[in-house]
């Protein structure tokens, strides 16, 4: 069972409070948008075992959405960060290229 | 025999005597002794049968990793199957029973297997029960579950309580040995808050036994002195505490365990819950779970009589109980010397040592034979005599193929093979192992452990769980230890001098893994690797054989460690026999997955406190006890329940909701509608969220009306609808369904947070702030205007508009929205004031006709107006044009939720079903999600369809069957008859019609 930090609240909430919200990230796309591009949206997900950019919402405490950069493999948790940002800020993948050098993960790295 | 020695049991209390009985039969035993001892004691070796051959088995172990000895405890609803009766503390009027045998234990029928026991090798059920398939349901599968399975399933509820705790600590050592105890010293010293446990009702472990026959020392001392000494010193630390009877049963991400702590199984006439799941989180765990001693493959091995070495002596020291007056020992290590100098010293016969090394053991084999014990090096069992019973063994050389030397007659064989660290709790959550060639064991690998949030180790390992098998480094280890898991705790580590140990230095094991080495087929098919599941040496020869390489195959393949026991005696024997018919070293072939928990734990201990009434929280609106007082028959929606009927005195609950649509429809009816979702969304982007939100454009929306609304999921399936209303500038209201509520708030939520966080919206979910009652009939104006304030004209207040004001004296907010098509008001007041505002309501109302009616016949009146019902209409795979909604999606938006999706080929897709109205041609009532069939039959033979019934109902305004239904073309097929076959066997034949089937001009609700 996770224990993960709310970056709004502040609280290391075990996982029985949060709600796991799928991949982090992912770009909408609407009406206009080609049929690949919709299929990547909605459906085209990332599975590494390593790094990996995720969503939660600290469903029973604040009620907030935050994102979580974490090790699938070891667990590691490299930092969690506002969920109202289009990419990973720059502290969380300088920790992250701090312990697991040469990472990457759709677009960053 | 087994019997009680006239002396020894350093567990028992020789004042207590304990009555108790075993299939039946009364015996006696003593307060300490485990149901195991005490059977022992009563001479009865024999337990049970094995799972597919029937044969008959004893007591192997005296600890949690028994495969044998597995009972029917307690009677009524106390009755438990499958309890190892190596950890059943025996108590006053404890009654158990045998288990897998008939008629009784010592004949049995399914016994007969064993003489087909050539051909049912492993994976046997895989071969012979194919064909012919008829045959699997109504032969193979009855006889399988008859003759197959262990226990019997409790039949009564159970009558004992359970409780969950929940606790945080700095350090937990699990395993209360004197490494545990070392450990939590260590630890305890530098500051940490720590909690010590121990699965079983004694510290020490080990060590208590086997010190003081070898003769070893803790600073100068006998063993116990350490112990009670580190126990005392323990139990004055503040920031210690100590639990008995409690087991580390899992170990989870992130520092979680599961503890499982059985607090009345010893004595069961006490107060309080019987067991205790303990969810704790530690920053660090000490792993001090010791080793299990493992059992030789040599044919007969399974022989009641046979036992692990280690509980030979167990049995005697701790017990005062010989499990036989002539004990044979075999061996590959030294620590079974020890069995041999126990029994000698116990006045009992140990007529030969075979040890299976040719160049013997250290001074434990000195000393053994300084007792004037025989010792045969490099010797081995051949086989075990005896059926029910071991009755002698004939020896064979190790190194060759069985040829028998002599036999030696006897009664008990103490068995060891060496032992594997319980290395469980640190693979639980991804500790991988390393194998130890020197002790032939696998062993926790420190450089890749379980790591916490910031990558560290969190588990670790001491002692001889983790390959320390002397008490001199086990101390050490553990000291170390410790003190580490303080200082990762955060505390300053302080070390504790660790005493000077005098213990023997044991000679080197050898590896055996199968006995003799050249062992012929004859040998090896009756030479068992598995107890409880049957599996011997020659299946696991066969997986491999065949094909089955993976150690992971093989194991599901033999069913090899996929007992109860789950493989604590055979895994590691099983592998090695799997690596040797691979030609591989044991490390590559690597070990089966270790899960939790560490033995089985109680369904009431996962369950806790969450049974019956406090099972699930349940939500109740203002007005739930007059439901209750005015017999409501309840129906659960979500966590609500709502009234489905109020049936009167004599009156079905059918007959119920045909009256009460009635008198809705003729007269005034009153419905409880609190249940209703209803989400405050405000601010300066909230109509342009909202237009995101719904299928319709609700930023258009004028202040003061009301429209009905669509929400779609972004992969464009309907998932919500209800009824908005603009409440100012501002602020709009959105009403959900009842279940749907929480759901589309935190719906709403998401798509603020995560997408449009720069939007100026709030939300806030007022659900439960407000009572609400549909005032319903053509009686509703008439009863409002009676009880007075706000004026409920048609003038006033037309047809989908809103109005705040005062009724009855009571602020209310009164909605003109009708679900079902009568005249209708939705009022909704303070939740405080709900109660007060229903009673005026029906008391106003009496002259009128007033009744209240429950959620069956807002269904049905919904369906006569043919309203769609989500849940009903929708099940996660329709779109609102499915349903004939295309006025519902507006088409002057660019974008909102399920726009993009719905453009998809399969959404536009013109055989997609459509919704209808279908009405029978006999009146009679469609069943249920029934199907209608088309011409042919698909590729697996089954009929074609062409459409599905979402709702049916019984009509008593039209005194008909009525339904609605997706069909494929549906509304272009208005007049078809198609028929719906029924699981009663007869076919029902329905009439494709419009879905509204009562006042389709809307007359009614627009007065």
């Amino acid at each position: 069972m996770l224990i993960l930090h709310c970056p709004y609240c502040g609280v290391d909430a075990d996982e029985t409070e949060l709600h796991a919200g799928g991949e982090a990230h992912v770009k909408r796309y609407g009406p206009g948008s080609s049929d690949a591009e919709f299929e990547s949206y909605l459906f085209v997900r990332e599975n590494p075992k390593g790094v990996h950019f995720e969503r939660w919402r600290h469903a029973n405490g604040c009620g907030k959405w935050f994102h979580a950069a974490r090790c699938t493999s070891t667990l590691e948790v490299f930092g969690t960060y506002s969920a109202q940002t289009t990419e990973p800020p720059q502290e969380i993948k300088d920790k992250i290229s701090a312990k697991r050098p040469g990472w990457s993960w759709r677009e960053f790295a | 025999m087994s019997t009680r020695l006239a002396k020894g049991g350093r567990f028992l209390d020789k004042g207590k005597p304990v009555t108790f009985t075993f299939n039946g039969k009364r015996l006696k035993g003593y307060e300490g002794d485990t149901l195991a001892s005490a059977l022992l004691a009563n001479g009865q070796v024999m337990v049970g049968r094995s799972f597919k051959y029937h044969r008959p088995r004893g007591i192997v172990a005296s600890g949690a990793e028994e495969p044998n000895a597995l009972m029917n405890h307690g009677a009524g609803g106390t009755f438990e199957p499958n309890q190892r009766a190596t950890t059943t503390e025996l108590y006053d009027g404890l009654q158990a029973g045998s288990q897998n045998h008939w008629p009784n234990l010592e004949f049995d029928v399914g016994a007969i297997n064993a003489g087909f026991s050539r051909f049912l090798t492993a994976g046997f059920y895989y071969k012979m029960f194919i064909h012919p398939r008829p045959l699997w349901k109504h032969v193979y599968e009855p006889f399988i579950r008859q003759s197959a399975g262990l226990g019997k399933a409790p039949k009564e509820q159970d009558a004992d309580t359970y409780e969950h705790f929940n606790v945080n600590v700095d350090v937990l050592v699990i395993g209360g040995g004197i490494a545990g105890l070392q450990a939590a010293l260590a630890a305890g010293k530098s500051g940490a808050k720590v909690l010590v446990i121990e699965q079983t009702a004694h510290w020490g472990g080990r060590a208590m036994v086997d010190e003081p026959l070898a003769e070893g020392r803790i600073g100068g001392a006998p063993v116990d002195k350490f112990v009670e000494e580190t126990r005392a010193a323990l139990e004055k630390m503040p920031n210690v505490s100590m639990r008995l009877r409690l087991m580390g049963a899992g170990v989870y991400d992130h520092g979680y365990v599961l503890g499982y702590e059985r607090l009345t199984d010893h004595a069961p006439t006490a107060a309080g819950p019987r067991h205790r799941l303990w969810r704790i989180r530690a920053k660090r765990i000490v792993t001090a779970t010791g080793a299990i001693e493992r059992p030789l493959s040599f044919a007969g091995n399974d022989v009641p009589g046979v036992m692990l070495a280690s509980a030979v002596r167990d049995y005697v020291v701790n017990f005062g109980v010989s499990v036989g007056d002539r004990v044979v020992v075999v061996t590959n290590n030294d620590s079974a010397y020890l069995t041999a100098i126990a029994m000698k010293k116990a006045g009992l016969e140990v007529p030969c040592i075979l040890d299976a090394r040719p160049e013997g053991g250290g001074a434990l084999m000195q000393a053994a034979q300084d007792l004037g014990i025989p010792v045969e090096t490099g010797k081995a069992i051949a086989k075990v005599k005896g059926t029910r019973r071991v009755t002698g063994v004939a020896i064979c050389v190790q190194a060759g193929e069985g040829a028998v030397l002599k036999e030696i007659a006897c009664d008990a064989v103490a068995m060891s093979g060496g032992w594997s660290p319980v290395v469980h709790l640190w693979s639980h959550c991804g500790g991988k192992l390393t194998w130890d060639t020197g002790h032939a064991h696998f062993r926790p690998d420190v450089d890749n452990p379980p790591r916490d949030d910031a990558g560290e180790a969190f588990v670790i390992p001491v002692g001889t769980a983790n390959g320390a098998m002397h008490i001199a480094l086990a101390l050490e280890d553990a000291e170390m230890s410790g003190r580490a898991a303080a200082k990762a705790a955060g505390h300053k580590p302080k070390p504790v001098a660790t005493p000077d140990v005098t213990s023997p230095q044991e000679a080197a094991m050898e590896p055996v893994w199968l006995m003799p080495q050249g062992a012929p087929y004859e040998l090896r098919m009756k030479a068992w690797l598995d107890f409880q599941n049957d599996v011997k040496v020659s299946d696991v020869q066969l997986a491999a054989q065949e094909g089955f390489e993976s150690v992971e195959h093989a194991k599901r393949y033999t069913t090899l460690g996929m007992a109860t026991d789950q493989g604590k005696l055979s895994n590691i024997n099983g592998l090695a026999i799997l690596s040797d018919a691979l030609g591989q070293p044991i490390p590559q072939t690597g070990t089966t997955t270790f899960r939790p928990p560490y033995t089985p734990i109680s369904m009431g201990a996962i369950a806790g406190e969450a049974r019956g009434a406090v099972f699930q929280p349940i939500r109740r609106t203002p007005m739930q006890a007059w439901h209750d007082a005015h017999g409501a028959d309840w129906e659960p929606v979500g966590h609500w329940r709502r009234p489905y009927a109020y049936p009167r005195s004599s009156e079905s609950v059918h007959d119920a909701v045909m009256r009460e649509v009635k008198n809705t429809r003729q007269a005034l009816g009153l419905l409880d509608a609190s249940t209703l979702g209803k989400i405050i969304v405000k601010g300066p982007d909230a109509g342009r969220f909202l237009d995101m939100m719904y299928t319709n454009m609700m930023s258009t929306l004028k202040v003061g009306k009301c429209r009905y609304g669509l929400m779609c999921s972004e992969n464009g399936f309907l998932t919500d609808d209800g009824v908005v209303a603009r409440i100012d500038e501002d602020t709009w209201l959105c009403h959900t369904t009842s279940g749907g509520a929480d759901s589309v708030h935190g719906h709403m939520e998401e798509w603020l947070q995560t997408e449009w966080w720069d939007w100026k919206v709030y939300t806030a979910n007022v659900t439960e702030q407000y009572a609400q009652i549909a005032v319903v009939g053509p009686n509703a104006r008439k009863v409002l205007e009676k009880l007075g304030g706000m004026d409920v004209s048609k003038e006033a207040l037309g047809f989908m508009e809103w109005k705040e004001g005062e009724i009855a004296g009571i602020p209310a907010r009164a909605f003109r929205i009708s679900f079902s098509g009568e005249l209708s008001y939705e009022i909704a007041v303070p939740a405080s004031q709900g109660l007060a505002f229903w009673e005026a309501l029906m008391e106003a109302g009496a002259e009128f006709g007033a009744m209240p009616y429950g959620t069956e016949a807002l269904h049905i009146m919904r369906a006569e107006k043919g309203f769609i019902m989500i849940g009903d209409e929708t099940d996660g795979t329709v779109i609102p044009q499915d349903l004939g909604l295309h006025w519902a999606l507006s088409k002057k938006k660019d974008d909102y939720l399920g726009k993009r999706a719905q453009e998809r080929s399969h959404m536009a897709d013109p055989t997609r079903w459509k919704l209808v109205g279908l009405e029978t041609v006999d009146g009679a009532v469609l069943p249920d999600g029934a199907y209608a069939v088309a011409e042919g039959t698909n590729a697996n033979g089954q009929r074609n369809v062409q459409g599905r019934v979402t709702s049916t109902y019984h009509s008593p305004t039209l005194d008909r069957g009525i339904a609605m239904g997706l069909v494929l073309h549906g509304p272009d097929r208005m007049g078809e008859v198609i028929e719906f076959p029924g699981v009663d066997g007869k076919t029902y034949k329905a009439k494709i019609v419009d879905p509204v089937f009562y006042d389709k001009d809307g007359e009614k609700q627009n007065v």
